[in-house]
């Protein structure tokens, strides 16, 4: 089938921002397995409840790469309760549209996020639910 | 840039030869071969000789060809147009192998639908089934045998004739679809006793849309395609003149140099596998050495997905192909690299390169020079990768 990537993917694809580790990290999130092919590994500093830094690790095809790299540049530097209200439609749209079967990229993406701010909470003695809700597994992983 | 392509056993360019060949039937000699007038005749006469070129290289006899759209329509018609006459006797069992091309397993999936039972052997980490596991698998009521030549993905070739033998020996038709093989390993249908084969155009510089199915005298099947009495009445439709030519053309060219072909492109598959296994650390040859396509490499790296590294190898010119799920429009691995036991996670990790006549030795040193380097940025990107 083809698969046909917008510019702004491409973009993110070839030149990843925000690539790398963060040792200091106050929050780290890990979503995906390699079973399915897509692994993320999203590491958040936070001050002042706001995103000061941020880097990624993606094991995935083309889009997974994109979509990590445009949602890390997406919340940094904003506060959490902005970064809450990222959607995966918002970090599709900002990379101009996906196919649809790596939609769920982009759902990685946004769980990517949320898990590293409930690793964060929860560091901090903090019942991460309330505040990120449940963070499910993909759905498209259990396509059979 | 220059393009370097190596994605062979995804399709081949048109020859200069075969397009030659072709043009005359696209533009003077356009006339439909079932017509009485001269143009008609000009155009029965050029799919008569390449009838005569297709048998040939098969060794087979002109009458036992029927063109096709391709592969997929030869699989496709000699599975379930021997299994539905066959059924009428009561036999309804078909043994094939877990890592054939879709149109096989397809085919296969329907049939069991409407009451077949299908025997899919498993295949060796290394690539391959035995015959012995064939005769293992045969019954009373097993129809029909289908085992591919070689794999489209991993290029292990299989051991037809011993298959072949069994097969006649058990009174049992055996089909192969031999669509990587063609143009690469010489086939002989008596020598190897086989009863139907499948090939298509576009893998040996013939266009895509054409194919062939070679059927032994003697074997009834049902029709797939009802219509005219194209093809001795058993293929309806007006025959591809154009692509019948350039077939013809193709396979008698793919069967003169195949020698030297399979001796120019082994040595650059092998430099190129010698090279990538011992300068990437974790890399993995998968489907064994030998026999083995003299066109095909297949690898897969650690940690790493294919789609990446398809799309870094496109950004250098490279046209190349996985069996990553993401490639495929599906989230499942290629079921050839689950069939051989690799755990998913290698599988999506998985780069195939495919020659032909075309490539040269410059292309193996352009590719094992960017090669390492991304695979290596991947990996610095990912996770699951650990120096």
């Amino acid at each position: 089938m083809s698969m046909l990537y917008s510019e702004k993917v491409m973009d993110h694809f070839a030149n990843p921002r925000n690539v790398g580790e963060l040792p200091d990290a106050d929050g780290v999130g890990e979503v995906g397995n390699a079973k399915c092919g897509d692994i993320m590994k999203m590491y958040i500093k936070v001050q002042d409840d706001v995103i000061t830094d941020v880097r990624f690790k993606t094991f995935g095809c083309g889009a997974a790469i994109a979509t990590s790299s445009m949602a890390t540049e997406l919340i940094k530097g904003k506060p959490i309760s902005e970064v809450l209200k990222l959607t995966n439609e918002a970090v599709v749209e900002a990379l101009d549209g996906l196919p649809p079967v790596k939609i769920h990229c982009s759902v990685l993406a946004e769980q990517a996020i949320k898990s590293a701010l409930a690793d964060y909470y929860r560091r901090r003695g903090i019942d991460p639910t309330p505040i990120v809700g449940e963070i499910n597994d993909c759905e498209a992983c259990h396509v059979e | 840039m220059k393009q370097r392509y190596v994605d062979n056993a995804a399709t081949t360019r048109v020859s200069d030869r075969v397009f030659n060949a072709m043009v005359p039937f696209l533009k003077e000699t356009y006339g439909n071969a079932s017509s009485i007038h001269a143009a008609g005749r000009a155009a029965a006469l050029a799919v008569m000789e390449a009838r005569r070129q297709v048998a040939q290289a098969l060794n087979a006899d002109p009458q036992e060809i029927f063109f096709t759209s391709g592969g997929t329509e030869s699989d496709n018609w000699a599975i379930k147009g021997v299994c539905a006459r066959l059924l009428k006797k009561g036999k309804k069992h078909i043994i094939t192998t877990a890592f054939e091309h879709h149109a096989v397993l397809h085919s296969c999936e329907t049939l069991e639908k409407s009451g077949f039972e299908v025997t899919y052997l498993p295949v060796s980490p290394d690539g391959y089934v035995t015959a012995q596991q064939v005769a293992d698998a045969i019954r009373e009521d097993t129809a029909l045998v289908t085992v591919m030549y070689a794999n489209n993905e991993i290029g292990t070739i299989q051991p037809i004739a011993e298959i072949g033998r069994i097969c006649r020996e058990k009174g049992v038709l055996f089909h192969t679809d031999a669509v990587q093989a063609i143009g690469n390993v010489k086939i002989d249908v008596n020598a190897d006793c086989i009863d139907l084969l499948s090939l298509s155009g576009h893998k040996l510089h013939a266009p895509k849309g054409i194919g062939a199915l070679y059927i032994r005298k003697g074997i009834v099947l049902q029709n797939l395609m009802d219509g005219g009495a194209q093809e001795r009445g058993r293929r309806g439709g007006t025959e591809n003149v154009p692509g019948i030519v350039g077939l013809g053309q193709a396979i008698s060219d793919a069967a003169a140099q195949i020698e030297e072909k399979a001796e120019r492109l082994s040595k650059m598959r092998d430099r190129l596998i010698d090279t990538v296994l011992a300068e990437i650390p974790k890399a993995r040859l998968n489907g064994g050495r030998k026999p083995r396509l003299c066109m095909n490499a297949n690898f897969s790296f650690e940690g790493i997905e294919g789609e990446g590294l398809l799309l870094k190898l496109d950004m250098a010119g490279v046209c190349a192909s996985s069996g990553s799920a993401c490639t495929s429009g599906s989230l499942d691995p290629s079921h050839v690299l689950t069939a051989i036991g690799l755990p998913h996670e290698i599988a999506h990790g998985s780069l195939r390169i495919t020659l032909s006549e075309e490539n040269t030795e410059d292309d193996i040193d352009y590719i094992l020079e960017v090669l390492p380097g991304i695979v290596a940025q991947l990996r610095m990107m990912s996770p699951v990768w650990q120096e």
